[in-house]
């Protein structure tokens, strides 16, 4: 085999730091120097000797019968090894993350535009795409369920899945629902104790993870009848559970070793070629590698929801909230997906980061003939945060109140009972993060006399030179759970090893955890370092050897994983100084390793690591659970059902040309509690990224669908900010710690990606005077031209 | 067709090339240089940048015989002799300008052109050079740090050298 296809080992790279590396500190990533040679190898760049390319044959329909396939053409075409359909499936032929509702390969019918129905291998990539299209498929197509109207109104419109095909508590078209009232929730009674009461629907865009590495991977046929399949995901442990059922084997013959990932943002949650790629392997005995194009991968993965919101909320005269109630509707899609989740979400963040005496919601999610939605970075917390967040301007402006007072006013701290009745029972600055944002320095104004063209709403497209030029400010704040929910327990294992490698003490770390840009390598090594006083840090490529890491989603990892790491790095050190008590008889009780060497803090060095050792290795593996959480009760939605809440501030500063409807955001700052920042640097980078995206969310990206067709597969069409696109962004960061978490921190990836977006539309709200209740905001929600 | 170039100063041959086969795929899958990337392949996401005769392209735009007798670089070629980082290279790694890192060999190869034509770039001189790049992870601040970085360094390199 190549060196190129053992991607973990090729990825693996001793980290060699000086022991100051520990938590706290910013020690340059692991797998950096690769990634900046080239080096690295990340999925789509796997290769073996005697390697075929796969690739599928996708729906141009969103909903069909399908009356027939004919292969034989394809068959046919020289280079072309094998043409597979649902009929070739050896075991399960459902799979799916939390309701197994989704066919491996279409059977008898397709739900979305997209869907596979069927597999060609081939010599080269060309051949296999070209094999695709001699691939007859007889459709009998049907009109396809897309609005919220038809969707729930089954017995005129249909059906997507038939009710007697579900395997959850599905009803009509609804896949999920959770209901929530706190309080005496929202009646006529209720609503006269308010002064004011202001309203509004809301509408989100559907948006794509959009990461640049696309889905891909490589599976290689074994000689025990199994495949391994060395792939870039975001579970490994949850794909093989789901792929194993349908390849009809044992798990332990199903091996994954994570390779090299090109960022996730939720879009790996689901499998997408994983289970194709291993079909066509078992059935040639070759491997195989299939590597999506950008309009497959937008295919190929789930996206956000698109929602639509009903608020309202009452105050009193002096601005205390009374009552909110709302209705979230999620599309869904076809399949399920994430989709119980975000909806759980949805449903207990959805009222955002406030104390309300009296609370109301309904959250649903539909299966429509839509694209399918499920995981991304913020999970069901972002589209209400639109939603609540514009209602608190909504209020402050008829109340005549500041926006950001009001919202402290309201904000929830330590102590306060979310409308699931959990008690918040660790640090929630709120108030403070939206203190601090706001005394931020603001950027300079406008300056008429020395204008660089691409700084301005339009840059290089040379649209003004500053006329029809207005600014506008916002800000907005958000919440997001940390962790699995709703009694899951999404535990994490980690085995770490001591041993004196070259005369140096060296730990090694295995997990399982995929790493996907976050840099939990790099947290990783620093734990090892913190616990074990060591210098050098090797971390073990992940795979299927060692136990679950559980999911590189819902800010956990470092919580989780990083929590196991130091659990297993405590239980070695534990021995390790067991058996320098029992050799030596030490009684001290104030023993650390520092330095690579074992310290009493009243007696000093006691023996370098190394002596004590010796030839021997200590190894240990643990597994970290977070603490037990409930699910939501289906009516009252009342639980503790949350492991941990995150919350960020922000303010952006936006430029508006109110002639063009152009919007240039000016600076976007973020105020982030994180409990304890592992690595600094990661932890500004994670925010920043997140903050990008969710200017993404609140001007440009969305995927258009029109009659359950995509209309933008690509990134000429679905824009994604650029560098000219992305104004600064401070970032503070704030450390109060969690008592409840490992080093006192707090998830960071998702908040400023569920709190960023309304601060942008408030800001273009204050800028226009326009109400702006759709995102992403366009230039004709901006000029009148609708 | 069989195809030669120069690659990273060495010469390479592609056999059996098709002839709808981009730069990109001949670097990736035939002549082992799979640093440059192929995230969308039509030109709009500059992961797979590299030098044409100099001129940075975006290989996946670039038909393999057009390259027959030219002269690529890539993000394998901006290390030294003995696979020391670059000075580019080495500020993206310092200033954390990688996260999943894979928009990050087009970036530098990018970012060293312009570093070549203007060493010390403004902001928005930085933007606009680099707004045919997209990076989904970091939301580019530590982008814009790591060039102002390997600029720093750049002039002090040449202060130094004078």
């Amino acid at each position: 085999m190549s060196t190129r296809t053992i991607a973990g080992q090729k990825n693996l790279q001793k980290i060699n730091q000086a022991a100051k590396d520990g938590i706290g500190g910013s020690p340059l990533r692991p797998d950096g120097t690769l990634k900046v040679k080239g080096e690295f190898a990340y999925s789509s760049d796997l290769w073996h000797e005697d390697m075929l390319w796969g690739t599928a044959l996708r729906s141009p329909h969103p909903r069909a019968n399908i009356l027939s396939v004919d292969v034989s053409e394809a068959l046919k075409v020289p280079g072309v090894y094998a043409v597979l359909t649902h009929e070739d499936i050896p075991g399960e032929k459902y799979y799916g993350l939390e309701i197994a509702d989704q066919p491996a390969l279409a059977i008898d019918k397709v739900r979305y535009h997209g869907e596979a129905i069927a597999l060609v291998a081939a010599d080269h990539p060309e051949t296999a795409r070209r094999a695709v299209k001699k691939i007859k498929v007889e459709y009998e197509v049907l009109t396809p369920i897309v609005t919220e109207e038809q969707c729930l109104d089954p017995e005129t419109h249909g059906y997507v899945h038939e009710p007697h095909e579900y395997k959850s508590h599905a009803y009509g078209n609804v896949c999920h629902e959770q209901k929530l009232v706190s309080g005496l929730g929202v009646t006529d009674e209720v609503r006269a104790l308010a002064d004011v009461v202001v309203s509004g629907e809301y509408e989100v865009g559907m948006q794509d993870q959009a990461f640049l590495g696309p889905e891909s991977g490589l599976a290689v046929p074994a000689e025990d009848g199994g495949v391994d399949l060395y792939i870039a995901t975001q579970w490994l442990h949850v794909d093989r559970q789901q792929m194993a059922p349908v390849l009809d084997l044992p798990l332990e013959k199903v091996r994954l070793t994570l390779a090299g990932v090109g960022g996730a943002f939720g879009g790996r949650e689901d499998l997408s070629m994983q289970i194709h790629a291993c079909l066509l392997a078992l059935h040639t005995g070759k491997p195989v590698k299939i590597v999506y194009a950008r309009d497959e991968s937008f295919f190929g993965h789930v996206h956000r929801h698109p929602a639509r919101m009903r608020y309202e909320h009452g105050a009193t005269r002096d601005g205390k909230l009374v009552f909110a109630d709302c209705r979230i509707v999620l599309d869904g899609g076809a399949y399920a997906s994430a989709s119980p989740a975000v909806v759980g979400n949805a449903a207990s963040l959805g009222h955002g980061p406030y104390v309300i005496p009296n609370v109301r919601m309904h959250a649903i999610a539909l299966y429509s003939n839509n694209p399918s939605c499920g995981a991304m970075r913020g999970f069901g917390a972002v589209q209400a945060a639109f939603g609540y967040e514009s209602q608190m301007d909504k209020l402050a402006e008829a109340l005549g109140m500041d926006p950001v007072e009001l919202r402290q006013l309201n904000a929830v701290t330590q102590g306060d009972r979310m409308p699931t009745g959990q008690e918040i029972d660790a640090p929630a600055p709120v108030a403070e993060l939206l203190q601090r944002v706001k005394d931020m320095p603001l950027p300079p104004p406008l300056d008429l006399e020395h204008l660089d063209v691409r700084t301005l709403p339009g840059a290089l497209s040379n649209t003004s030179h500053g006329e029809g030029i207005v600014r506008g400010v916002g800000y907005s704040v958000g919440i997001k759970n940390v962790g699995f929910s709703e009694g899951f327990d999404d535990y994490s294992t980690a085995r770490v090893r001591l041993e004196v490698i070259g005369g140096e003490p060296v730990a090694m770390v295995h997990t399982a955890m995929a790493e996907v840009g976050q840099g939990g390598v790099t947290v990783h090594a620093q734990i090892a370092r913190t616990e074990l006083g060591v210098e050098q840090v090797t971390i073990h490529p992940a795979n299927t050897e060692v136990g679950s890491a559980g999911s590189t989603s819902a800010s956990r990892q470092t919580y989780m994983t990083g929590g196991a790491v130091k659990l297993a790095a405590e239980a070695v050190r534990h021995e390790l100084l067991e058996r320098g008590r029992h050799r030596y008889g030490w009684t001290q009780t104030d023993l650390s390793l520092v330095g690579g060497k074992v310290v009493s803090a009243s007696a000093g060095v006691l023996i370098p690591i190394v002596d004590l050792l010796g030839d021997d290795a200590i190894e240990q593996t643990r597994e970290h659970h977070h603490r037990p959480t409930v699910p939501f009760d289906k009516e009252t939605g009342q639980g503790f059902g949350h492991v941990q809440y995150t919350f960020c501030a922000n303010r952006a500063v936006v430029d508006v040309d109110v002639e063009l409807g152009l919007v240039k955001v000016v600076e976007l700052t973020a105020v982030q509690d994180v409990g304890k920042a592992l690595n600094p640097l990661s932890v500004v980078g994670q925010i920043q990224g997140g903050c990008t995206q969710a200017l993404g969310l609140a001007v440009m990206e969305e995927i258009v669908v029109k009659d359950g067709k995509v209309r933008n597969a690509s990134f000429t069409d679905y824009l994604i900010p650029t560098i000219l696109d992305t104004p600064p962004i401070p970032v503070q960061i704030l450390e109060l710690p969690d008592p409840h978490a490992p080093y006192g921190l707090r998830g960071v990836g998702e908040a400023p990606t569920v709190s960023a977006t309304p601060s942008i539309v408030a800001a273009i709200r204050q800028a226009t005077g326009k109400a702006l209740t759709r995102i992403p905001v366009r230039p004709e929600h901006l000029t009148d031209t609708l | 067709m069989r195809v030669t170039f120069s690659a990273n100063g060495k010469p390479v041959e592609a056999d059996d090339v098709w002839e709808g086969e981009s730069l990109l795929y001949v670097l990736r899958e035939r002549v082992g240089l799979p640093g440059s990337k192929n995230a969308c392949e039509q030109g709009e996401c500059g992961s797979c940048t590299v030098y044409l005769d100099g001129v940075p392209v975006c290989s996946c735009l670039v038909a393999a015989g057009q390259v027959q007798g030219r002269e690529v670089r890539t993000v394998e070629g901006l290390a030294g002799p003995d696979g020391e980082l670059g000075l580019v290279q080495q500020a993206f790694v310092d200033a954390g300008a990688v996260q999943c890192g894979f928009c990050t060999p087009g970036l530098l190869v990018q970012t060293d052109a312009l570093l070549a034509a203007d060493p010390q770039p403004s902001d928005t001189d930085i933007r606009e050079a680099l707004s045919g790049n997209l990076c989904r992870c970091t939301g580019y601040e530590k982008i814009m740090d790591a060039v102002r970085l390997a600029s720093a360094r750049t002039c002090a390199g040449k202060e130094h050298a004078e």
